[in-house]
């Protein structure tokens, strides 16, 4: 018997009967501003939040604020005036030397920060992991309060890769000490808009 | 070999730098407070553990389906598939698929599976080199030393020691030992290793039966740096990681990171699912054990543990005799009801380390009796012969004891006049219990006598 079947059949053999599954449809929070909560929870885990009123207003901050002499890639056309469109075809290595990162969020969630992000929005699947800097454009209409009703929202969507990402990475390894920018990016820009 | 040494003379060494104890307590105990902190935050806590513990008792009821549809779902995506028994079986698959490709080295993230399997010196004795990226299991690599902890994997060490290790192997200047400069070495250094190793491998938080997408959990960043840069990914999983649904992430990922850490969610919850274009994936589906214990109805539910490492934080036996001491990659309450079902003979010292004060059980995102489970585990090990011959024979001279009453008037006189008159026969250092003890003062009659002296005359 091959090490699959004979795992298959000491499992179907040693399973306990059958427990039901539980409803998970209850979970709610109270009446919140998602909007509110959210700026806080993100800049409670060493995130960056700006409300920004338009496209300009974005392309304003990122010269103001980012190394612009560096790489700088997105995936928003609106953005090409201050980034370089990115193929995801190319190697992902290639994207080694990418200072800033600047793509569009699918949702957002208020109780944890995070982001949530196929590989269609990121262009190609290293960038926001291999970038120095990531910032991400969130519609405020597109937060939501949990994560149920974040993955009520993505339900049975299809995509290759996805990834919830919330906030800048770090590390606390060493002697419980909070490091921002462990192996991904060293900040995380979230911008805003209505 | 530190592995032949019980958890009670491990922890001794351990114990023998009390400043170091005490900065180990409060380092976890201070974790313990955080994640308290976010639970309390977060409304129908009480209730998320119960719909985890209730999806995972759901889980281990059906999981012989689940695990079909699982497979069925990975190669629909075009993930290859593999069984292995036992780690031996694990190790050669993964070893299989890499030279297969000609590849002689490797970057992996954080998989206490594959710490458990001994993945690193099976590929290392075939030529292989392994990088752990994780930044602590990174240090406890070159230290060369298992994790002492599944979340926070060097815990026990000061960053001074972390600094020498740094300028042994990484060249950094002596006495560096600020955590963020550290850490930034550690980042370039590992970039270069990221950017040129064509093959990567995870471990796997969670497995989603129902499409086939298996999800990553980290802060770091490092498996998802990993995974989009080689070209072979390789992900090793206990069949025990299955959840149902894909909406059961919202229950999970609720939860594993208040527990482990007290943040809201791990920064990165990456959802594997198809191979990107010319990348190839695969799966190890590992039982190691898995399905036996299945099999002990009394023990099953540690397979729901999610490996947040609460458990540990909590435990004041694990806090203060340090992950090492239990000789096993999982340590801590949850290692010690895991390991026995591994290898009884060897593991058999380990429920015994604990107050069964029942703090695990009370942190436990998915509920998991483990205190229970630690006291069941020591009446199976007493029965199969396992149990320290020491422990046996105190145990039944107090079985004795408390069976005969003239025993024990005759012994309870005996204690109080020694602790009174010749205290020098109790508190020396062949009596275990005089360690970091000093023995009570003892009264000069028992309940008993006073009792027939001054009510029975009433």
């Amino acid at each position: 018997m091959s090490s699959r079947d004979s795992i298959l059949a000491a499992v179907f053999k040693n399973q306990p009967p059958l427990s039901a599954l539980p409803d998970i449809s209850g979970f709610k929070v109270p009446e919140e501003d998602v909007v509110e909560k959210y700026k806080n929870t993100f800049s409670g885990i060493g995130g960056l939040v700006y409300s920004a009123k338009s496209m300009e207003a974005i392309k304003n901050h990122i010269r103001e604020n980012f190394d612009t002499e560096k790489r700088i890639v997105s995936t928003l056309p609106a953005l090409s005036d201050v980034a370089e469109i990115c193929s995801a075809s190319v190697e992902p290595q290639s994207f080694e030397d990418v200072e800033l990162s600047i793509i569009e969020a699918r949702l957002a969630v208020a109780e944890n920060g995070a982001v949530w992000l196929t590989e269609e929005v990121m262009g190609h699947r290293i960038i926001p992991y291999i970038s120095q800097h990531l910032a991400v454009v969130v519609y405020e209409s597109l937060i939501v309060s949990t994560m149920h009703e974040a993955y009520a929202k993505i339900a049975d969507e299809v995509y290759g890769f996805g990834g919830f990402i919330g906030g800048p990475s770090k590390t606390a390894d060493i002697e419980q000490a909070l490091v921002l920018g462990a192996h991904g990016p060293l900040s995380m820009t979230v911008y805003l808009i209505k | 070999m530190k592995g032949t040494q019980d958890h009670a003379t491990l922890a001794e060494v351990f114990n023998r730098d009390e400043d170091r104890v005490d900065w180990h307590d409060g380092a976890l105990w201070w974790i313990r407070q955080k994640r308290d902190r976010s639970a309390n935050l977060t409304p129908q806590w009480e209730e998320l553990r119960e719909a985890a513990s209730a999806i995972k008792s759901n889980v281990i009821s059906n999981l012989h389906d689940y695990l079909l549809q699982f497979e069925e779902n990975l190669k629909k995506n075009g993930v290859k598939v593999y069984w292995a028994t036992d780690a031996e079986e694990h190790n050669q698959i993964v070893y299989k698929i890499l030279s297969d490709k000609n590849i002689n080295q490797m970057v992996k993230s954080k998989s206490m599976l594959t710490e458990e399997c001994h993945l690193n010196e099976y590929l290392a004795d075939r030529g292989i080199d392994v990088i752990n990226s994780d930044l602590g299991e990174y240090i406890q690599q070159i230290d060369n030393e298992p994790p002492s902890h599944i979340v926070l994997p060097c815990i026990h060490k000061k960053k001074e020691e972390i600094g020498e290790l740094f300028h042994e192997h990484l060249g950094t200047e002596k006495g560096l030992s600020d955590p963020t400069l550290l850490t930034r070495v550690a980042r370039n250094h590992l970039r270069n290793v990221f950017m040129t190793r064509r093959a990567a491998l995870t471990g796997v938080n969670f497995a989603v039966a129902e499409t086939g997408e298996y999800v990553v959990c980290t802060n770091e960043g490092n498996a998802d740096m990993g995974a989009h840069l080689c070209e072979v990914q390789i992900a090793s999983m206990g069949l025990e990681k299955i959840i149902p649904e894909r909406k059961h992430l919202g229950v999970f990922l609720r939860l594993l990171a208040r527990s482990a850490i007290g943040q809201p969610i791990t920064i990165y919850s990456s959802h594997f699912r198809k191979p990107r274009p010319g990348q190839e994936m695969h799966l190890i589906l590992v039982d190691k054990g898995r399905s036996e214990l299945l099999a002990r109805p009394d023990f099953r539910d540690s397979l729901k543990c999610i490996k947040c490492g609460s458990c540990m934080n909590t435990c004041p036996v694990y806090r203060k005799s340090g992950g090492l001491s239990y000789h096993n990659t999982i340590s801590g309450p949850i290692g010690a009801i895991l390991a026995p079902n591994l290898d009884m003979k060897k593991h058999a010292d380990l429920p015994f380390a604990s107050t069964l004060c029942g703090s695990c059980t009370n942190v436990c995102p998915v509920k998991i009796p483990i205190h229970e489970q630690l006291y069941k585990w020591r009446q199976v090990i007493v029965k199969e012969g396992y149990s320290a011959s020491r422990k046996t024979f105190s145990m039944k001279a107090m079985a004795l004891t408390l069976s005969s009453p003239d025993i024990y008037n005759t012994a309870g006189k005996t204690g109080r006049w020694i602790l009174n008159h010749a205290p020098f026969a109790i508190n020396n250092k062949f009596n275990p219990w005089y360690k970091q003890r000093n023995m009570p003062d003892s009264p000069e009659q028992s309940f008993g006598e006073w009792y027939s002296k001054n009510v029975k005359k009433s």
